[in-house]
Order: C-alpha cells, then structure tokens, then sequence
C-alpha cells in the first residue's frame, strides 16, 4: 500500500553523494535522488517535495533545511527535523556520523529508521575515506616540498641527494622543526633572493 | 587546581567573542574551567549538539531558548539564556545597484525612516538574507519594515553568515541583515553596501546569549556560575578600547573567525566602512559587550521577543511569554555575579525603549548607567 519513499541526499561532492545514494539502495527500495547544487536549496526541494531530506551535520546549509521547519503557510508540506527521542542510541549514532534527517508531511518512524540506519552507516565510511585522502594528499604535498629544498640545496652546494637530505634532516633537529617546515623555509627564502 | 573542561559551541561571529577571550586569556581557567570551543558550521548544528548533550554550554541567538522552550519549530526543550552576550552588532546592506537606486550614500546611516523609505521608493519585491528564522535579525528587520507603512513586499532567506556575501554577489538575494563581521566582510568585498545597522532600528537590542539546558543548568549550578562570571570578565575586557586591537588579533585567526584583524576593528570602534569606495560612518553603540547593563538578562527583553514572534507568526502568545518568562534568567545573573562585583540593576523587568538618553538607575552599587535603547519609532514596550 505504502508507496515507495523518495529521499533526497543534500550533497556536493559527486562521489560522496554517490556513495550515500548506493548505500541507501542497498538497504530498501527507495527513490532517491541528490541535490548537488544548493543555490536555492529551499526551492529545489519544494519542486522535488521528498519525504526525507538527508544533509551533513556539518553543512552550513542546513539552517536552510531548518528554516523550511518554520515555514506555516497553509500550502507548506510540514517539514521537521527527525528527532527520536525514544531511542537514544540512534540520535546519538547519528549525531557521532554527522548526519541529520528532515521528515516531510509526518511519517512513522518504523518508516524512517531504516533510512537513516543506513544513513549512518555510509556516512561513517564517507567520512572515513575523506580523512585518508586528506592525509594522502597531505603526504604527497609535502614530498614535493622537501624534494624541491633538496634539488636547490643539490644544485647552490653541490651535495648528492643524501648528503642535502641529511642537512636539511640535521637542521630541522637542531632548529626542532619539522623537515618540511625547514624545506618551505628555504625555497620561501631562495625566492626572496633571487 | 584541576580544571573542569566543558565543551562549547559558537558560531563565527564577533559576537562568539567573550567565549573566545574568556578561553585565550585565562578568564576561565580562573575559575577552574578549560573550556573546549568548538566552531560549529551553523544554528541547527549547534542547537542539536547542545540539545543531544555533546555540548554544555554554546553561543546562542537570543530568541532561540524562548522559542525551544515553547516548543516552536518542532522541538520542545527548556533551554536558559544564563546571560546576554552581546548588545547589537547586526549590520543592512544592500546589492550596489540597490543602494545606487536608494541614493544611500546621502542618507543618515542612523535614520531608520530615510533609509526604509528610500528602499521602498527604489521599489521592487526584495530577497533579504538572514542567518536562521530565529534570530534578532527577523525580528527587527520586521519591526523595520512593518513601520514603513506600504513597505517594500518582502521575502527571506536563509543564508550562513560567512556565504551572505557571496550569496548577494551571486543575486540570489537583493539584501542582508547579518551579524559582523561579516557585512563588513561584503561591503569590503565590493558585494554589498551597509545602509543601516540595526541599532538604527533598536538602539539596544540583546543580539546573542550565553545558553545552557535548563536541565543543565539545575544539575550543575557552581559550573554555570563560574562560566557566567568567566564570560562576563571577558565582556568587560572586550569593552575596554585599549584591548582593540589585541582582541582583533586573537578573534581574526583562523581557528576563530579567519577575518582579518583590520576588518574586526570597524564594528569594535564603531567605525563602519560601507562599500568598497571606502566610505566611512560613526556607528555608536555598534556592538556591546558590557557598557549599560548590556550583559543582564532582562526579562521583558525575551518578552519583547516572545510578542514579535507571536505576532508574526500567529503561535501561541501566553505559552511564548511563559517560555520567556522562564528561559531568560536574571534570577541566575544576579546570584552569580553580585559576589563577583557587578552593578545589578533594581529590577529584572523594566519598560524597553523609553531611554532616550544615557539615564541613571537604582542599582546595587549606585553606579548604573542605562539606555539609549529606543526604537526607531519612538514606541515603548511594556513587557506586563
């Protein structure tokens, strides 16, 4: 009898989206849909009408979802943040994978549930991915960083490639820095000279 | 002495500067609390991590524990305002063209008639960002707009502070009423002219409040008394001008507001720069962290609130003003900070609007100074 639930997922990174969209249609039959661009979110959505809107905790665009809460023309599908106070523990869950449903037009939480069980559960592995790229592209930024000291330091004294490393290596200890920190250092300070 | 960490949510704004200068300068590790901030990427976000208990204690929009408390927006949860952070602060600003139309440049920046009736003579339907739907800046943008006789039709939309500059340069809205920094960081940007401060509307209007859960608030009354006087200490350094600067510095990082040190002076001095041709206005009473009482919870100014909402919202207005009635405290302030040397004025209640001038008070130590604080319509509110 019910028909099928239409959730929208409220996200800009493509990939990520997709993940979360995958993840929902593994876990039930559910129309879902993403919303990318969130110029005129709040009108996007009213033309979409979901019954459930999933954003990250941390978007700045959910005081837009939230506004739509407090919208009372007579027109309005009414919208509220879904808020289960009967089970602490997935709120919390929730809370912790940085994910925050809104319930169109009052469905029952057996309805709901599901949705944001597996909500949580891509979300926590999104978020897991994102930090490891973070670090990945931290690392390889920096090995550019400390190579490029190490040819300048090759090329104005003539040093093997050991021989810079393991001055820049020495330094960075004496000054109690980071290696990387000494390398910006010098090719900050060859620019200023040249 | 250990020190009782609690965790602490503001969003970046100026006015999250108590919390950060009570932290950066020690005012709270004197009362034996390491307070944890946390910058937290909106209002609802911050709302549900006070709610949901990551949080104890947060920055908050002054309307919002009277609307939580009374249920409005579809949560109900007694929320207290344990003291009013900061008085004014929010700053109109126009699109370019707008203010080109408006003849802006030649209008008193304090007058709030010649400005709302220019607006409405340049004409048009206008699409005005604010922050959150609870907020000083519905309201006094109403009150503005309502006075204006056959105003301007309006519309708002929601927009995060540090996006409204962006938001007006892309034309998805034609205006703003914003907390600094963030008009001045539109009108720097070319984006935006400020027009009008909303102290033009409301001379002294409570703009952000130190908020707890009630229930909070019960279970541990020496910890919100030690943060309400950490807080407060850190609103009177604020206030002193000589800490301008080192203040700027501190708020301007990147961990804070990631604004520049320059820019958070303008409001700080009362100062404003208007548009990017660098026109220049006096703004007295820009933002308060101290001076006037400006930290004392006044009922009948959740009162104030509780009517403006009601009124415009058509909800409940008795179970609005209980809610307001019980969410500000005054009771709390007063237990609180008269030990620690604060000049608590004779009642919690008092009639907003009618100083016109700066006026002498009954108060516990003689010495309290109170108002300007009208409305640009000269109307007087009387919260009984």
């Amino acid at each position: 009898m019910n028909p099928k639930l239409s959730i929208a997922v409220v996200e800009q990174d493509r990939e990520r989206a997709l993940m979360i969209v995958d993840g929902l249609r593994d876990a039930g039959e559910y129309e879902v849909m993403v919303i990318g661009d969130v110029t005129g979110l709040a009108r996007r959505l009213a033309a979409l009408a979901p019954d459930v809107v999933l954003i990250d905790l941390e978007s700045p665009d959910r005081d837009v979802l939230d506004a739509l809460t407090m919208a009372s023309t007579p027109t309005d599908r009414p919208v509220a943040m879904f808020v289960d106070r009967s089970d602490e523990a997935v709120m919390r869950a929730a809370i912790e994978a940085g994910v925050s449903a809104y319930v169109v037009g009052g469905l029952s939480r057996e309805r709901i549930r599901p949705v944001l069980a597996a909500a949580i559960a891509r979300f926590h592995v999104v978020a897991r991915l994102r930090s490891e790229l973070a670090a990945t592209k931290a690392a390889l930024e920096e090995r550019k960083v400390v190579d490029r000291a190490k040819g300048m330091l090759m090329k104005a004294k003539g040093l093997s490639e050991g021989e810079a490393y393991a001055l820049l290596r020495r330094t960075a200890m004496d000054q109690g820095k980071k290696l990387v920190e000494v390398a910006a250092a010098l090719i900050t300070a060859a620019e200023l000279l040249k | 002495m250990s020190q009782v960490a609690l965790d602490v949510g503001f969003v970046p704004l100026l006015d999250a500067g108590p919390l950060v200068i009570a932290h950066e300068l020690g005012f709270a590790a004197e009362e034996g609390l390491e307070l944890r901030l946390h910058r937290e990427p909106s209002w609802s976000a911050l709302r549900d991590r006070l709610l949901w208990g990551t949080l104890q204690a947060a920055h908050m929009l002054a309307p919002l524990p009277v609307t939580l408390t009374a249920g409005i927006g579809g949560m109900r949860v007694a929320v207290d305002a344990l003291s009013v952070l900061s008085v004014n602060g929010a700053m109109i600003g126009v699109r370019p063209e707008l203010a080109e139309r408006m003849g802006a440049s030649d209008l008193d920046f304090l007058d709030a008639f010649a400005v709302g009736r220019a607006l409405v003579a340049a004409g048009g339907a206008l699409r005005i960002g604010v922050p959150f739907p609870v907020s000083m800046h519905v309201e006094l943008l109403h009150h503005w707009l309502a006075s204006l006789g056959d105003g301007p039709g309006f519309e708002l939309r929601t927009v995060p502070p540090p996006r409204m500059a962006e938001a007006v340069a892309r034309g998805e809205i034609d205006a703003f009423c914003v907390g600094e920094p963030w008009g001045s960081v539109a009108a720097e940007a070319g984006a935006a002219q400020l027009v009008l401060p909303g102290a033009a509307i409301w001379r002294f209007a409570p703009e952000k409040v130190l908020a707890a859960l009630h229930d909070w608030t019960e279970a541990n009354p020496e910890l919100a008394a030690a943060l309400m006087r950490a807080v407060w200490r850190a609103g009177r350094w604020l206030a002193a001008p000589e800490n301008v600067g080192t203040a700027t510095e501190i708020m301007g990082r990147a961990e804070y507001l990631d604004v520049a040190p320059e820019i958070l002076e303008r409001p700080l001095r009362g100062r404003l720069v208007v548009n990017s041709r660098g026109e220049e206005r006096r703004v007295p009473a820009a933002i308060e962290f101290f001076r006037g009482a400006a930290t004392f919870p006044w009922r009948s100014q959740a009162l104030w609130i509780a009517e403006s909402i009601a009124r415009r919202i058509g909800a409940d207005r008795a179970a609005l003003r209980s809610a307001a009635r019980s969410s500000f405290r005054p009771d709390l302030y007063r237990a609180a900070l008269g030990p620690a040397g604060a000049d608590l004025p004779g009642a919690s209640e008092k009639l907003e609007g009618a100083l016109p001038h700066r006026t002498e008070v009954a108060s516990t130590l003689g010495t309290l100074l109170l108002g300007p604080d009208s409305f640009h319509d000269r109307r007087i509110f009387d919260p009984s």
